[in-house]
């Protein structure tokens, strides 16, 4: 398959394994932190570990949508799926994230009208197909998705949908790297920065980590060679004492962003002055809402809100493995009470979280004998 | 579900999820906690044993196979095949995998108050064909008729009875180190051509859906590699990675696949990255899985390529002491992944 085929190539992948092995040498540990989901779920499908030396340390980072966003917001959302005729529609990531009286999913099979849509512009679609009903789009993602929900909430503005509207989680990934490099009990080298959000806002709102906090930062695609050839170029940027902004996503990524992206975000968004964050707390300007010309497009306008805050269970450490202090598995619930078929936390839930991603694709081999015996 | 039926107690329930899911019916973990937890201990007491596709029943000394299956596949026809077609493969391949060649089947409709007697009528010849073509003849049928909105169209059940087949004995217990897994052909086909035919994706692509029958498939492994043959499953529901976790569970041994190896279209492949699937989770309606032991291994691969349909079918792992009770795949370039059962349901009503 093309554009797939050619990043997984064996004899390219060996051969950046062998030059990360060349350049990480022994003598030091590195810790690098995937700033994205993605990224965390490339890393386990494709096992990169059992081929990186045991020197360089994989941090997770928060770039998991699902997985910071906090339980009260879902329980808001839900709510509001409650009121009559309403259609909940949400991409399908978000159906079995638990809120307190249940998952989105466990609110379908009591009656409520919940549907999985595949982009903003399906649940507008919904919406026309059911005059009768208000569809109301749970919306969440970084600046990967933000643009879509803009131009959908544009569209339903120049129809003048009155039975749409958009209860908007979107969130913007740098307070939230910013929040990661104060946070005390951190320690990073480096980062792989995000391939998809990159896309849309470019690489230079990066400068300040290598200016400021003098770490590498290398933009990375997802498969296997990318985030290979990311590993190298910082650990080439380590070995010559550099910090810069380098983009390995070329091919997708350019330096500038997308600027007709950015445009329709500043058309319908603005920013929050606080918003919360699971595991992380409230980091101030991180998160997007309709901006006022929107307003008759905005759930959280249009409907009553609870505006419930939920502290999570006391047991789950969601908050130490988002912020990579802790390992999912070192997690007390982890494989335990919180599983993927019972998910007490986000992380477990999303495929882009760090617990469902270790869950699925990692914990049992750790009882393995060993891995070189298989061919 | 099927079990040898006995005469037995009830056992304890185990099953606590206080509501059912669409998860319950995806044919992967939370079905295998329903059937495990409630159907099983109600139904036939303790410990069945390894539930497979088909339970045998001993009339009179005569040993028979028995099993049936519910089709709510929405829409009622696809690219490849349609409900009618599928009602009668699915029960003949669930058979067959069990080592049965079916001889009867019993049919059974839940209809839907305004269903066009057109479209019943094309699903009903398109069972005819499906079974004259399997050599099958259907001898019973009832008919229930639901209000309007209380059903989707149709529901179409049916139950077949089989004559074992003599030269193989099924058993997930008699899987062994170094034994080898089989798949009759590419994966992922049927559910992704399901997923496609719905039209909520703005998504298209030429592929079918691979519904047929895999009794000559199975007849032709048998004849050729039969003393081999330890195990065999139609992955239908949750895909290739399901049934080869319920065998890893059955048998408390590792099952090893090599990614590179695991027949998928392209078409297939793309769908998944775009959406996220991996097709080891996808439904299959016309492909078995089977673990031969490794002297057999190419009689059984020879068979399957010599009969009409088989010539994709490939070696795709084997079996390992570990990861005990898991299946792991390889990639060439030295990395590995746990692929768990399904979880969730990423396509409800596939079949």
């Amino acid at each position: 398959m093309r554009y797939v085929d050619e990043f997984r190539q064996p004899e390219l992948i060996s051969r950046a394994a062998d030059e990360i092995r060349r350049l990480a040498g022994t003598e030091r540990h590195y810790r690098m932190m995937e700033v994205c989901g993605g990224h965390t779920h490339a890393i386990y499908r494709f096992g990169l570990k059992d081929i990186l030396p045991e020197n360089i340390e994989l941090i997770h980072g928060p770039g998991c949508p699902v997985c910071v966003l906090p339980m009260g917001r879902i329980d808001d959302g839900l709510a509001i799926a409650h009121e009559p005729d309403v259609i909940f529609a949400a991409f399908g990531d978000m159906m079995r994230v638990p809120g307190t009286q249940g998952s989105p999913l466990e609110h379908k099979a009591r009656g409520i009208d919940v549907r999985i849509v595949y982009s903003p512009s399906d649940a507008l679609k919904l919406a026309r197909l059911n005059p009768d009903k208000h569809v109301m789009f749970f919306a969440i993602g970084f600046e990967t998705t933000a643009p879509s929900t803009a131009l959908t909430i544009m569209r339903a503005k120049a129809e003048r949908m009155r039975n749409f509207s958009v209860f908007c989680n979107h969130v913007t990934i740098i307070p939230a790297i910013r929040a990661i490099l104060d946070s005390p009990d951190m320690r990073l080298d480096a980062f792989i920065g995000p391939g998809h959000v990159s896309t849309v806002i470019g690489c230079r709102p990066y400068e300040w980590i290598a200016q400021n906090e003098s770490k590498p930062i290398v933009v990375s695609g997802f498969e296997p060679l990318d985030m290979l050839q990311s590993i190298v170029m910082l650990l080439r940027q380590l070995k010559a004492g550099e910090a810069k902004v380098e983009n390995q996503y070329k091919r997708v990524v350019p330096w500038e962003g997308n600027r007709a992206a950015l445009k329709a975000m500043a058309e319908v968004f603005q920013l929050r002055p606080y918003f919360e964050w699971r595991g992380l707390g409230f980091i101030s300007q991180s998160a997007l809402r309709l901006s006022d010309k929107y307003a008759e497009w905005d759930a959280e306008q249009r409907f009553e809100v609870p505006g419930i805050r939920v502290t999570d269970p006391k047991a789950a450490q969601c908050g130490e493995v988002l912020k990579g202090v802790l390992k999912p598995h070192q997690c007390k619930l982890f494989g335990r009470e919180c599983t993927p078929e019972h998910p007490v936390g986000a992380l477990m839930v999303s495929s882009e979280g760090s617990c469902a991603a270790y869950h699925n694709y990692e914990h049992r081999k750790a009882a393995m004998v060993s891995l070189s015996s298989i061919a | 579900m099927s079990a040898s039926a006995v005469f037995a107690e009830s056992a304890p329930m185990r099953f606590r999820d206080p509501q059912i899911e669409m998860a319950h019916g995806a044919g992967g973990k939370a079905s295998r906690k329903l059937v495990e937890g409630l159907f099983a201990p109600l139904l036939f007491g303790a410990a069945p044993g390894p539930l497979g596709d088909a339970g045998q029943i001993d009339i009179d000394g005569t040993k028979i196979a028995i099993t049936t299956d519910s089709f709510v596949v929405k829409p009622l026809s696809f690219p490849g095949g349609s409900i009618g077609k599928l009602a009668v493969n699915g029960t003949v391949n669930d058979l067959a995998v069990s080592g049965a060649k079916t001889e009867a089947l019993v049919v059974s409709y839940v209809l839907e108050a305004g269903l066009s007697t057109q479209v019943l009528e094309t699903e009903v010849r398109a069972m005819a064909k499906a079974a004259r073509d399997a050599g099958v003849r259907i001898a019973a049928g009832d008919t229930k008729v639901v209000e309007h909105g209380k059903a989707d169209q149709m529901y179409v059940t049916t139950t077949g009875i089989g004559r074992l087949l003599p030269g193989v004995i099924i058993d997930p217990r008699s899987v062994r180190v170094g034994d080898r897994i089989l798949i009759s052909g590419p994966i992922g086909d049927h559910g992704i051509t399901i997923l496609l035919a719905r039209g909520e994706l703005d998504l298209e692509a030429d592929l079918r859906s691979d519904t047929r029958s895999v009794l000559p498939l199975v007849e032709s492994v048998i004849a050729g590699a039969g003393p081999g043959i330890r195990w065999m499953r139609d992955p239908t529901r949750g895909g290739a990675a399901t049934s080869l976790n319920e065998l890893a569970r059955d048998c408390g041994l590792g099952m090893v696949l090599f990614e590179d190896q695991i027949p998928v279209r392209d078409t297939v492949r793309g769908a998944c990255e775009l959406l996220g699937l991996d097709p080891l989770h996808i439904a299959n309606e016309g492909q078995f899985l089977a673990v031969v032991s490794p002297e057999y291994v190419d009689a059984a691969i020879n068979a399957l390529g010599l009969a009409p349909g088989g010539y994709e079918a490939q070696v795709i792992g084997e079996v390992r002491e570990q990861p005990a009770g898991t299946v792991l795949v390889t990639t060439l370039y030295g990395g590995s992944r746990i692929v768990d059962m399904l979880v969730g349901d990423p396509l409800p009503r596939i079949c």
